[in-house]
């Protein structure tokens, strides 16, 4: 089977497969699968950039999500009425300031001066002074902030812009994120960069979680804009109820598959344009160097390659993909919610997806991100169903029974593990294999 | 002032927990770094290790308390304890049969197995839901403090008390046991200096004759105690709970990183410095300055550094900031 048939076959496959949970499960289920797989197919995108082209190993992808997800309520939310005429927020946004200033004063004195008791001293003054300078500045600000109606704002708020340049702008901040991180982490050796940037995600998270002024925390902003009508709006529509009754579907009905639809579609066209970009990216002189860096690091070197700076470049270039992709969810579920960022979920999932589809591949990722998810959302029902079947000789009360089906949420974990174990044993390379 | 209440606060809120996190951290942390020396892979998996082997103990437990055992004043677990190595210990051994020595006979990448590791805990994860389930399950029995707060204050008169749990007791008892006979076992037996043979240099250690097969085998069941014993005690201490366990890796990395991977001692060293800087860093220090300065100078805030949430931010930004100095770790772990 050539390379173009396979990948053919792949993607007819995942269309089956959602097409039969539409006809089993109703097509509002089908297009909640389909939306979400895009989403996941974009963020496979993006890992698949840094491991399969450049075999940089980032577990922090979770981190880079949660940027994208601050960036739609920083850009389409409006902004919190008091925040700014109180002067909490500039003030705020000046302590951060002052504290990035600090901390690039102590790069610059760990740089520049001789190393010594000088340099020490200096140091310590200034992490010490700044810190309390930082915190006098900040804390005061923050209280008022938070202290603004804490049962509906008690945030900054945003800038009130169309929710559909969040996306761009979750990509710049995951971007810029990366920038730093990758500044500090990517001298370190495998082991050593996938536990930095797993922690670096925790600590992303920790702010995301704990710093209400910015993101509400755990208290979740809700009620984001959306880039495709309400419901409601086109049930009240006369022009809508009147095409939809024309095709003989109800027209509540019609409007929730209608909003579904507009999603897709737009998720499909990023999803169509990253991966175009990718494809060119891949095929191009600058793909080719990539992979010889990742195939041999040591010969690339000596062939006069600048592997860190190319390291760095691949490294913002996937974060950033990952960060699209965090905005984008975020505003198909309409609310940030910080606690629900776990990295079984968002980070290590997608390796999975990553994997299984064939990593190196561009389409790979793509298949692994739909297939991975389509699993992800159907084991659930399937091994309930199944434990059903196997336990149907015993009695409804017996205790092995009601145990099993109560467990039947813990089966797709258990699922996704042994789907990657499966792969990688018989096929390492993925169901897409690279070229 | 009084600098004899402030000790007494110091201890009790700070060193004491520390102590007891800091060495079921040591411990979990010596089981990464073993595994990291000798199978040269981070193993994602470990903290579900951990949960699984604190389950088996867990479920060993509930049938001996059923029977009506129990070794008062200390808790049943640890009469299960023992049972739940052997479980865990085959366990480790039929994934490390099932799984692992298939890429290491293939001379897999590093990086190759730690993604396999990262399958073994998707399946760790979902086995231990699926049979104990993800709520909270306390099992610690017996006597519940060594010394509590009331008694202590009785004893000598002061405002502060001093509290230590059963529990924290046994922790830093048994910690101080396990890495011992670890240390020992190492040093002087002949598995043990085959296995540091095998760790340095595996090329040679195969020339003079070590059976790799044999040093793997003996790893991970050392693995497996150590995990089920650092899960254990966490349990005994906190409660189980499999997703805190999951957490609990990240913590457990960063130890075993700060002390440099592959260094069972900088293991160590780094489980009680990430122990440590968390809590100091996330207490608030208001009652203790209180009582070291004068009534004017008393802080009006909580003297806080960072509120508890930033827990695991803190063992990271530790462990960024050490990797940035020293890449391989404070005392200078491997790389592969």
């Amino acid at each position: 089977m050539t390379h173009t048939v396979r990948t053919a076959v792949m993607f007819s496959f995942i269309a089956a497969l959602i097409l039969l949970a539409g006809i089993m499960q109703g097509w509002n289920n089908a297009l909640l699968i389909l939306n979400m797989g895009l989403i996941s197919a974009i963020m496979a995108l993006g890992v698949n950039l840094q491991w399969g082209f450049a075999g940089l190993f980032n577990v922090g992808v979770m981190g880079f999500v949660a940027l994208g997800g601050l960036a739609s309520v920083v850009v389409s939310m409006p902004p919190t009425a008091g925040a700014w005429t109180l002067n909490a927020g500039p003030q705020a946004i000046f302590a951060l300031a002052v504290g990035i200033g600090i901390i690039a004063a102590c790069i610059y004195a760990w740089n520049h001066m001789a190393n010594g008791m000088a340099r020490s001293i200096a140091l310590l003054v200034l992490l010490i002074g700044g810190f309390f300078l930082y915190r006098g500045l900040f804390d005061p600000a923050v209280a008022r902030i938070e202290a603004i109606d804490p049962a509906a704002t008690g945030y900054l708020g945003g800038v009130n812009l169309p929710i559909l340049l969040a996306w761009p702008v979750g990509g710049l901040l995951a971007a810029g994120a990366a920038w730093v991180i990758g500044k500090t982490a990517l001298g370190l050796r495998s082991d050593y960069l996938a536990i930095a940037t797993l922690g670096i995600a925790e600590i992303v998270i920790a702010i995301l979680k704990n710093e209400d002024w910015l993101s509400r925390g755990v208290k979740n902003v809700v009620g984001l804009p959306r880039p495709v009508p309400y419901e409601i709006d086109l049930q009240n529509s006369a022009s809508f109820v009147s095409r939809a009754e024309g095709l003989g579907i109800d027209p509540v009905t019609a409007s929730t598959l209608f909003v579904k639809f507009s999603y897709a579609c737009l998720f499909t066209a990023v999803l169509a344009l990253l991966l175009v970009l990718a494809e060119l990216a891949l095929k191009s002189p600058w793909g080719r160097m990539m992979r010889a860096i990742r195939d041999n690091e040591t010969a690339a070197e000596a062939m006069g390659k600048n592997v860190k700076k190319r390291h760095l470049q691949i490294f913002i270039l996937g974060s950033a993909i990952c960060g699209i992709a965090g905005a984008m969810m975020t505003t198909l579920d309409g609310q940030l919610t910080p606690g629900t960022y776990q990295p079984l979920r968002f980070t290590f999932l997608i390796w999975v997806m990553v994997i299984v589809g064939g990593s190196g591949n561009n389409f790979g990722a793509v298949l692994g991100g739909m297939l991975i998810w389509f699993l992800w959302v159907e084991v659930e029902p399937i091994g309930r169903w199944l434990l059903e079947v196997i336990t149907s000789p015993l009695p409804a009360d017996n205790a092995l029974r009601v145990h099993l089906l109560e467990s039947a949420a813990h089966m797709r974990l258990l699922t996704m593990g042994i789907v990657l174990l499966v792969v990688l044993r018989f096929s390492p390379r993925g169901l897409l294999p690279e070229r | 002032m009084d600098l004899l209440n402030a000790l007494i606060a110091f201890l009790n809120f700070v060193a004491v927990p520390a102590m007891a996190y800091g060495s079921q951290l040591a411990l979990g942390a010596l089981g990464v770094t073993l595994i990291y020396g000798v199978l040269r892979f981070s193993n994602f998996a470990h903290g579900d290790t951990m949960a699984f082997g604190t389950m088996a103990t867990i479920l060993v437990t509930w049938l001996f308390q059923s029977w009506g055992i129990s070794i008062q004043p200390l808790p049943t677990a640890l009469l299960a304890l023992p049972f739940g190595i052997a479980i865990t210990a085959a366990l480790l051994y039929a994934t490390d049969h099932g799984v692992y020595r298939f890429y290491r006979k293939q001379k897999a990448a590093p990086v190759i197995l730690m993604i396999v590791s990262m399958g073994i805990m998707f399946i760790l994860n979902g086995v231990v839901r699926f049979i104990i389930g993800p709520d909270e399950q306390r099992f610690d029995d017996g006597t519940r403090f060594l010394v509590s707060a009331r008694d202590f204050k009785e004893w000598t008169g002061l405002n502060e008390g001093l509290a230590i749990k059963t529990s924290q007791g046994i922790t830093v008892i048994t910690a101080f046991i396990v890495v011992a006979l670890l240390f020992w076992f190492l040093t002087y037996t002949r598995t043990g200096k085959s296995m540091r043979a095998f760790s340095d240099n595996e090329d040679l250690a195969l020339l003079s004759g070590i059976n790799p097969e044999r040093v793997v085998a003996i790893t991970w069941l050392i693995v497996a105690g150590l995990a089920t014993i650092a899960g254990v005690l966490y349990g005994l201490d906190k409660s189980f709970r499999p997703f805190t366990y999951f957490q609990l890796l990240l913590p457990i990395f960063a130890s075993a990183i700060v002390g440099g991977l592959g260094n069972p001692l900088g293991a160590i060293a780094g489980g009680f410095i990430i122990a440590f800087s968390e809590v100091t860093i996330t207490y608030a220090w208001k009652k203790v300055i209180s009582y070291m300065v004068p009534e004017t100078l008393e802080p009006s805030g909580l003297v806080q550094l960072l509120s508890t949430d930033y827990k695991f931010a803190v063992s990271f930004a530790i462990l960024v900031i050490v990797l940035l100095f020293r890449p391989t770790g404070l005392f200078g772990g491997k790389s592969v």
